[in-house]
Formats: C-alpha cells, structure tokens, sequence
C-alpha cells in the first residue's frame, strides 16, 4: 500500500470508530422520547437489537449484499458470496467497507425501535432485525451498488437510504403492525399528546449522533465512492461540513418552524430536526457545495415538522420518536436533493431508480416479512403489559425504581 | 386496499426495472418515471388502507 493508500485507510478506520455514536445518539433519543416506564426497556432493546443485527450481518448479510467493489468505476463484479466474512482481503481499503457496513447495519436496525416505542416485544424486536439484517438491509445495498443508469449510479455514500429510509420503512410497516399505543386515540380519531419522558436524553443523544454521523458520512465518502487517493482528504473534509452545516440548518429551521405553529419551540420537533438534517444530508455529504446542503437542511427541517403532524394527525400512525419522519421521509429527500443539486439529468434519474427501488421494493419486502413474523410471533405486548409498563412487565425492574412515574393523567379516556 | 396497494407499488418497480434492462437512451427517464408515478399511486391505495374505520379508532 503506497503513502496515499495508507493515509485513506487511518482516515477511513478514525472516522468509521466514530460511527458507534451515531447509534448510542439514535438509542438515547428512542429511550428519551418513549415513556419511563419502558425506559429500560428501550435501552435493553436497542443493545441487544444492535447484536443481533451486528451478528447476522456478520454471518449472512454481507455475503447476501457482495462486496461490490467500489474504489474502481465501474464496479468489478461481484465476487461471489461467502458467509462469516470468508474471503476478504484484511487489510485493504476495500476491507473497510465491511467495518462500516456492520455498523451502518447496526444503526439502522435501532430505527424501527422508535416507531414502536412502548409496545413492542423484546423477543418479536430481535427476530425482526435478523430479518432486517438478514434481508431488508443487504438487498437494497447490493442493489444500490448495482443499479446504472446512463450517467450514473446510485450516489448515496453516507446512508440516507439504504441505512435510513430501509430503517424508516420498516419502521412505518411495525408501527402499522403494531397499532398505536393505548389512548393514543379518542374515539373521534384526535391524538392526544403522549409526551417524552426525558428531554436531556434526546437532545444530548442528537449531539452524540452528529459526532457518529460526522464518521459515518466521511467514512462513507472514503469507501463507498470512487474517488481517488488525491481527493479523499478534501472529499472527507466537504462531508464533514455539509453534515454540520445540513443539520445546523434543519435544527433551526425545526425551530422557526415550531415559533410559527405552535407559538413556541418545541424541543422534540427540534431535535426531530437536527436529525432530519443529519440524515438528509448523508446522500450528498461529499458531493454538494455546503450552500446547497445549507438549502437541504433548510428544506429538511420544515418536512419533518410538517411530516410529524401529518402522520400523527392524518394518517393515524402512532410513532412516538418520529422515526418515519425523520427517518424514511428526509432519507427520501436526501437522495432526491443529492439528484437535484448535482445538476446532471443522469444522476438526478439515477436517485429515482434508488428511491423507486425503495418504495416499490423494499417497503413490500419488509412489510411483508414483518406481517409473517407476526404471524408466528406476536409482536405488540398484551394490554396489562403495557399498562404496566415494559420494564416491569419483561424485564421485572424500573428504570426509575425510587420514583412515582407512572401516571397517565395525560391520557384521553 | 392494502395488498392492491403493494401490488401497484411491486408493478411500478417493475416498470423501472423493465426500462433500466429494454430500453436505452432518451426513452429510459420517461418510463422510469412513469415507474415512480405508479409506486405513488400503490402508495396512496397503501396509507389509505391502513386509515382507522371512525368506529374502531379508540
């Protein structure tokens, strides 16, 4: 490996150690977001759905996704699929990408736990992931290396769909699964507010998350993209400031947004946000010019406002964190804006191919192995479970043991 | 409405597909986007599918 070899492969191996903020962040703000009596459970849940992703990946999804190489343009082809990771070359740039594909598998498995918030099994949970892991997740990646159109191919180096919007998506199909929580809804359809346990939590998680996304978008830019050795440092600088520019805007725009709406900021729009802008500017982290991420935060931080009360109050999915929102909603106009802001018909075509492969295959799929896993195992926790609280009732201890948390006064009967 | 739904969004996906692997040059966007146009009416027939009767609703 020659000198430039060397300094993109300490460049990609620090950024990519940064990426498990990014899923303690995404596990703070799930926990924070949901209600005390299930907030050890959260936490539980978001550990061992992280190993279970983490080990399935390991055995079986990166040989279902191939090692497409990416640092020649065009990709060599595949090579073939072995499981347990036989095969990689240790050592190498390309080898790389397997560190932080198991990661992103990990972050992304965490997402569906927010729309599910407070209502769905320990058990169901991890045996969806390894679905997820197993399936959903490596399907779109090997596609998304695949798939050329003239002029281009999928640009998405930092995850805004294949970690976020397959995320977000499964969220969407296990809250629909599930239903909402109960008296989540009166009798005439009105939502009531269900508010989160622990302010603290979410918005230190969404800074913890922005240091995660700092790695997971300069990694990304480094080894999902074909660039050569001479470009990766600037490559890696450009994302890292769009990353921080995108999500600075979005948080503000949140904000502005919320002042409008409802008089005041509301801080877990706010932090939906910073989010929003994190995850929206993954796609283009290491193509747009920071004005243009600006705009794709700016852009962002209004959808997710706009897509929270659509979804809560409209459509009548009960999603606690606003993980769809956040997640497949600004996921979807991440790839779009990379398209946009690019400025080449070719690509902006190609980011259609990305997202339609999305919505019309990767949303069946994992609606559809979601619905078959509940119908063996029963997904939503049992009335008196859930009245009593998920920390209680599966794993038989408060998060908050010295402390009367339990009320529901804010509950429409 | 719901599996009427995923069938529209399957078939929309087919279309791109089927225009990424046939067709070449100038003719590929349009039907790919003519693809998507059908995922978003698969998606619509999906969301409407899974609104709350009034009655059941609590």
């Amino acid at each position: 490996m020659n000198l430039d070899g060397q300094v993109s492969f300490a460049l990609a191996l620090m950024f990519i150690l940064l990426v498990p903020f990014a899923i303690a962040g995404l596990a703070l703000i799930n926990t924070g977001l949901g209600r005390s009596r299930s907030a050890a459970h959260a936490m539980t849940t978001a550990l061992c759905v992280v190993a279970v992703a983490i080990l399935v990946y390991f055995i079986c999804g990166f040989a279902m996704q191939g090692s497409g190489n990416a640092q020649t343009f065009p990709p060599e082809p595949k090579t073939e699929p072995q499981l347990f990771l036989h095969g990689i070359r240790w050592g190498s740039l390309s080898s790389m990408s397997v560190l932080l594909w198991i990661e992103a598998a990990g972050l992304a498995s965490l997402i569906p736990l927010g729309a599910a918030s407070d209502r769905w099994r320990l058990g169901p949970a991890c045996a969806s992931t390894a679905l997820f892991s197993a399936c959903t997740f490596p399907v779109f990646a090997r596609l998304s290396q695949g798939l050329w159109v003239a002029g281009g191919q999928i640009h998405d180096p930092g995850g805004s769909g294949i970690i976020n919007v397959t995320g977000g998506l499964t969220a969407l199909a296990v809250a629909w699964l599930l239903g909402p929580r109960s008296g989540k809804y009166s009798a005439n359809g009105m939502p009531a507010a269900i508010p989160a346990h622990n302010g603290v939590f979410v918005l230190f998680g969404c800074l913890l998350a922005w240091v995660g996304w700092i790695g997971l978008n300069a990694a990304g830019a480094i080894v999902n993209s074909a660039l050569p050795s001479s470009e990766i440092s600037a490559r890696s600088v450009l994302a890292i400031l769009n990353t921080t520019v995108a999500a600075a805007a979005a948080a503000l725009t949140a904000a502005i947004t919320t002042r409008i709406r409802f008089r005041r900021p509301d801080a877990s729009l706010i932090a939906n946000g910073w989010m929003a802008g994190l995850v929206a500017s993954s796609a283009g982290c290491a193509t747009l010019k920071p004005a243009t991420a600006i705009l794709t935060g700016i852009i962002a931080g209004v959808l997710v406002v706009i897509s929270v009360e659509w979804f809560e109050l409209h459509l009548k999915v009960d999603d606690p964190c606003g993980s769809v929102s956040v997640h497949a909603v600004c996921g979807l106009w991440g790839l779009l804006a990379a398209g946009i802001f690019v400025g080449s018909a070719g690509q902006f075509t190609a980011q259609m191919v990305g997202i339609a492969t999305l919505l019309g295959l990767i949303f069946p799929l994992t609606y559809g192995l979601n619905w078959l896993l509940n119908r063996f195992i029963w997904y939503r926790v049992s009335p008196d479970g859930e009245r009593q609280g998920l920390d209680l009732h599966e794993l038989g201890a408060d998060a908050y043991p010295e402390f009367v948390v339990h009320s529901d006064e804010f509950l429409q009967r | 409405m719901k599996l009427g739904g995923f069938l529209l969004l399957l078939s929309g996906w087919g279309i791109v597909i089927a225009a990424l692997a046939l067709l070449h040059g100038h003719m590929v966007a349009p039907f790919i986007y003519a693809g998507f146009a059908v995922e978003i009416l698969g998606l619509v027939l999906v969301f409407r599918g899974h609104l709350p009767g009034r009655e059941d609703a609590a």
